[in-house]
């Protein structure tokens, strides 16, 4: 990896408990799905975050959530507009074009989605959206607004109206019908990729057509 | 509450020396333990009979050697055995033992589980529960029962060894070091799927030797089987590669598990030959076994023979890597546990 760029927060919120949004101005291209490593020192190993904005936005955001004890995000949060990060250029190759498709995420596994979505490339798509509370359904206002019912919000902790009570997983495997021929975004936890890719592969669709991206 | 004692077993000579130094004792005592931990191989501390009875006892109150043998071993009409090792949430971690006639090679785990995904790997469907510490990973060869007929050790088993980086490096230098296990770096191996800038520290930082999983050579191809091609690519490990000087010594070998009807075609080979050009190396060939619920099946001898003929046409040198422990599912470089608790 190329030296780390200074970039200068606009905003660090708390969106929901223990999840934050960090914005700052946009000096560089990307493709919708790359991700940037960030660190809090110009010398310091980079941590890795996929971009959740649109490509053509003027500020850069990233969601992430707060891992007790982790090296980066307890300081990460502490930070407040007017404060510098340090950023690597965009890369990484997990990329979707206007083709149809299916997404599946949990947690902050959204990001990358949620940058495809804010570049215009929701049309033709279902996304599967799933986290324990629904606190954790980032952006999901913008999602309902745009995609209607190709939205399916879910969590496991708590019923609520409106939105799925269980696991991706088992809303996956509660579906008649899984078209074969569509390509299956997966993006969060590796529990997650791995269960939902051994189960896309049970009911028929070729592995070929699911592609995984995992936050390790 | 009961403070966790902290092990012995697993900390470099400047651990040791913070140690000593913070239990007021003399700074050459440090070196008197790693000596009996790593050359003459005691189990407690009490045996460490050069030290006095004041810092026996002294490192006795905090610490334990933590050394502990494994749970279950089963053991290959081929002769290899599969130990199991106690680790974390009462899971177990696998270490395979791999005779042969002069060569007896383990193959260590390095994590609980693996975060990784590979489409081919049992240990992907059992989830991540944790990185293993150096002294965890030392523990899987000082407390195997053949530890003394060991030639060469691989760290190939469960998890991916750059993703737990500091326990890798740690391991590796107390294996190697003049006060540790002294072993020739010529004898050890590191398997990765290829996390850039982890391997990086390890080329600087270390003289072992390099096994890359490749698999495929096409990025669509290799991203279906290794999520890892999404962040970093065969074409940034490659690259990585040719920019750092290796030597004569070094060894970069590339691990291709053969499936059938997958990654052996022709244009696999041609690819093969491309993108591997200029790098001195050497590429393992081996044959897929069949994990439960797993989309890709085995090759035949025959594909395999012909797959080696043809890499070998092309200048690579390749070698077919004998399936050991099938029966077992010890088939080391994706180690496959059937059963997670021992019976
Ligand atoms: C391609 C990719 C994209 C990603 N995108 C995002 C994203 O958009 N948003 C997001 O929030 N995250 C993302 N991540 C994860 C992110 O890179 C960090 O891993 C995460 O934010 C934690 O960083 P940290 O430094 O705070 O925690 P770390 O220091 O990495 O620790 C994480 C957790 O592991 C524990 N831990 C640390 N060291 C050890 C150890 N040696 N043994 C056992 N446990 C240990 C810590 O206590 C903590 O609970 C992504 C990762 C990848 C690979
Ligand atoms: S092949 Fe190695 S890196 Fe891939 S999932 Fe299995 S243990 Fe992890």
């Amino acid at each position: 990896m190329k030296a780390l760029k200074q970039s200068t927060i606009i905003s660090n919120l708390e969106t929901a408990p223990g999840a934050y949004v960090l914005s700052f101005p946009r000096s560089f291209a990307f493709v919708p799905g790359q991700v940037i490593g960030i660190a809090m020192k110009p010398d310091e190993k980079p941590r890795l975050y996929s971009i959740a904005s649109g490509n053509q936005e003027a500020l850069v955001r990233i969601l992430y959530t707060v891992k007790p004890g982790g090296k980066l995000t307890p300081g990460l949060a502490r930070l407040q507009a007017g404060d510098v990060i340090y950023t690597s250029e965009p890369f990484g190759g997990f990329i979707c074009g206007a083709e149809k498709a299916v997404w599946v995420a949990t947690g902050t596994g959204i990001a990358p989605f949620a940058s495809m979505f804010y570049s215009g490339l929701s049309v033709n798509k279902v996304l599967i959206h799933g986290n324990r509370f629904a606190s954790g359904l980032y952006f999901l206002d913008d999602f309902l607004q745009v995609m209607g019912n190709r939205y399916v919000p879910s969590c496991t902790r708590e019923a609520v109206e409106g939105i799925y009570h269980g696991r991706v997983l088992k809303y996956l495997s509660e579906l008649e019908q899984l078209d074969p021929l569509v390509k299956y975004y997966l993006c969060g936890s590796a529990e997650m990729v791995v269960d939902v890719r051994d189960l896309l592969i049970e009911r028929g669709v070729p592995f070929e057509n699911v592609v995984a991206e995992i936050f390790f | 509450m009961e403070e966790k004692r902290d092990v012995l077993f697993g900390k470099t000579l400047k651990q040791l020396e913070e140690v000593v130094k913070k239990l007021g004792l003399p700074r050459f005592t440090a070196a008197q333990i790693a000596d009996w931990l790593y050359k003459k191989e005691v189990t407690s501390i009490e045996e460490m009979s050069n030290l006095s009875r004041d810092a026996r006892g002294k490192l006795a109150a905090r610490f334990d050697v933590g050394l502990s043998g494994p749970a279950k071993v089963q053991v290959s009409v081929d002769g290899t055995k599969k130990y199991l090792f106690r680790a974390l949430n009462g899971k177990f971690i696998e270490t395979a033992y791999i005779p042969e006639r002069k060569r007896h090679t383990l193959c260590v785990s390095s994590q609980v589980g693996c975060k990784m995904g590979c489409l081919f790997c049992f240990t992907a469907k059992q989830g991540f529960q944790g990185n293993l510490s150096a002294g965890e990973i030392l523990n899987q060869i000082r407390s195997l029962p053949e530890s003394d007929l060991l030639t060469n050790i691989v760290y190939m088993g469960m998890g991916e060894p750059f993703d737990n980086l500091d326990g890798v490096m740690q391991s590796l230098e107390i294996l190697t070091a003049d006060f540790g296990f002294a072993m020739s770096p010529k004898r050890i191996t590191v398997s990765t799927i290829g996390i850039v800038p982890a391997m990086k520290v390890f080329l600087e930082q270390s003289t072992c030797h390099l096994a890359v999983s490749l698999h495929s050579p096409f990025e669509e191809e290799r991203r279906r089987l290794m999520p890892i091609e999404h962040v970093y690519s065969l074409n940034d490990v490659l690259e990585a590669i040719r920019s750092f000087p290796l030597g004569k010594q070094r060894r970069i070998s590339f691990e291709y598990i053969v499936f059938k009807d997958l990654n052996h075609s022709p244009k696999h080979v041609k690819e093969l030959a491309r993108i591997l050009n200029g790098i001195r190396c050497r590429i393992n060939l081996l044959r897929f076994h069949p994990v439960p619920g797993t989309p890709l099946n085995a090759p035949d001898e025959e594909t395999l023979v012909t797959f080696k003929t043809a890499l070998e046409s092309k200048g690579l040198v390749t070698t077919i890597r004998k399936s050991r422990g099938q029966d077992i599912y010890a088939a080391c470089g994706l180690l496959s546990t059937k059963e997670q608790q021992p019976g």
